[in-house]
């Protein structure tokens, strides 16, 4: 007898399937505050726990500070805790976050980027998680709804393995309110792949008492520290492994930390992240049938900073832009740009790297944007450098 | 002190894995005012014990026997809580 295994597809937004996966995932613990544009993820997840379909404690708590506060206890005893939030929600956390990973407790968040304030806007930007790139969290930015699905259940592997806790973001509106397909994965299989947590430590344990977050001054905090950013490194080992593990038990092909589109010739590429990758990737087809070398290079782990798997890439560049979806409001352009164009340097054959900032604050990006970047490219591959290494793309002189 | 540890020899999450080793760091260093027991004019009403936030009063079978001065910061609390008919607590200037 053989047994079929029937696929189930369903149309969920891209709140909807987080909401779903956190729903399959079961957690102990979730501790949110609602808002524009993830309040969905958390309130169709209240209704799961008010149906009783979880087994989770529900934290309704009075602000993102809090909510992130009241994660990091649950976790250091020992739970399995996730939260959801934007934008100003996760600018609230941000000191709590920094907390979360030194602590070492791996937390996992929803997010749905959005831009952040001045002016008031409820629309995509990365601004917000690049605004927590130092914060010690691995970062997985998901392209479509069907991804960010999968990923929460990756994220929480890598972050249970690695004991360091991980964001993965959606772009505001235009995946979080978008109907998509999503294949549902099994409940059963989930639950089998997750497995338990093990957590390094925890406060319930009376046998063995310990003191968690103790004042740290001039003679230890370094070595802390240094620790800290150990783990980070095996977090990077950790990543790959998680991916193949996940691909082999589910059948999938999810890429790691860079997904590449007809990257193999190319003398040309863009490295974007998010929802536009897609309509880069669109872009590339236009000029490939022109005879153009382009290719696409979306990244999709941008914490931590994927150099090592960046180079592999960039060895026949001649050319190379970064999107970013964000301005470091620093005169040097976007932060993805920063590090890339950092982290090529010493290499002995690097491509010229520019920087185009586009969508902030929800701003349409088009093909024609994406064929108006590459043409820039183009050009300066042909030795037509512009006067400007960053532009702006998309807003109106 | 003991040798510092590097920083491979830590525990993860920067916690403390012994319970109680508060009582190893010494934060009487810190006083600048100590206080002096008279064990002649005590009455063993026990208020400076129960008020000292350092737990640095010294009882032994229901009698206070002296003060801590490892652990006592010179806060004044004693003193203050001390019946003034009983003056068995005084505090005084360290002496450097």
């Amino acid at each position: 007898m053989t047994t079929e295994i029937r696929k189930k597809v369903l149309a969920l937004t891209g709140n909807e399937a987080y909401a779903y996966a956190m729903k399959q995932i079961n957690p102990d613990v979730v501790a949110a505050y609602p808002i524009t544009p993830a309040t969905e993820i958390v309130q169709i997840f209240s209704k799961y726990v008010a149906d009783g379909e979880v087994d989770t404690e529900f934290v309704p708590v009075e602000s993102e500070h809090s909510a992130m506060s009241a994660c990091v206890g649950a976790s250091a005893a020992g739970a399995r805790v996730m939260t959801a939030t934007a934008s100003q929600g996760l600018a609230l956390m941000h000191e709590v976050l920094y907390v979360a990973s030194a602590l070492r407790l791996p937390i996992v968040l929803a997010e749905v980027n959005r831009a952040l304030s001045a002016p008031i806007n409820i629309h995509c930007d990365h601004s917000d998680t690049m605004g927590s790139r130092d914060a010690g969290w691995i970062q997985i930015y998901s392209e479509n709804a069907d991804e960010a699905y999968q990923s929460l259940f990756i994220a929480l592997k890598i972050a249970e393995r690695a004991n360091i806790p991980a964001m993965v973001t959606m772009d505001g509106f235009i995946v979080s309110h978008g109907m998509e397909p999503v294949e549902i994965l099994p409940d059963e299989k989930v639950r089998q792949f997750l497995g338990e947590r093990k957590p390094l430590y925890t406060i319930l344990d009376v046998e063995h008492p310990i003191t968690i977050g103790p004042l740290d001054l001039t003679d230890y905090f370094f070595e802390h520290k240094r620790g800290q950013i150990e783990a980070i490194k095996e977090a990077k080992k950790v990543i790959p492994e998680v991916h193949r593990e996940y691909n082999e038990f589910f059948g999938k092909n999810m890429p790691d930390f860079f997904e590449p589109y007809r990257m193999e010739d190319a003398e040309i590429a863009v490295i974007s992240l998010g929802s536009a990758s897609g309509t880069v990737r669109e872009a590339v087809d236009v000029l490939r049938e022109k005879g153009e070398k382009v290719g696409a290079l979306r990244m999709r782990i941008f914490r931590p900073f994927p150099y090592e798997k960046l180079r592999e890439y960039t060895g026949n560049l001649k050319v190379l832009s970064v999107m970013d979806r964000a301005d470091s409001l620093a005169t040097i352009g976007g932060p993805v740009f920063n590090e890339v164009r950092s982290w090529l340097y010493d290499l002995e054959r690097r491509p010229f790297v520019m920087n185009f900032v586009y969508g902030l604050g929800g701003r349409d990006f088009f093909v024609e944007d994406a064929l108006y970047i590459f043409e820039k490219l183009i050009k300066a591959a042909k030795g037509e450098r512009p006067s400007e290494l960053i532009e702006y793309v998309g807003v109106r002189e | 002190m003991s040798k510092l540890k590097g920083w491979k020899e830590l525990a993860p999450g920067a916690i403390i894995e012994e319970a109680g080793n508060a009582v190893e760091f010494k934060t009487g260093d810190w006083r600048t005012q100590r206080p002096i027991f008279y064990p002649d004019k005590c009455k063993h009403c026990l208020f400076c014990w129960l008020y000292c936030p350092d737990s640095s009063i010294l009882v032994e079978d229901g009698k206070v026997i002296g003060i801590d001065y490892d652990h006592c910061k010179g806060c004044g609390i004693c003193v203050k809580v001390c019946p003034p008919k009983f003056s068995a607590l005084e505090m005084v200037m360290e002496e450097i």
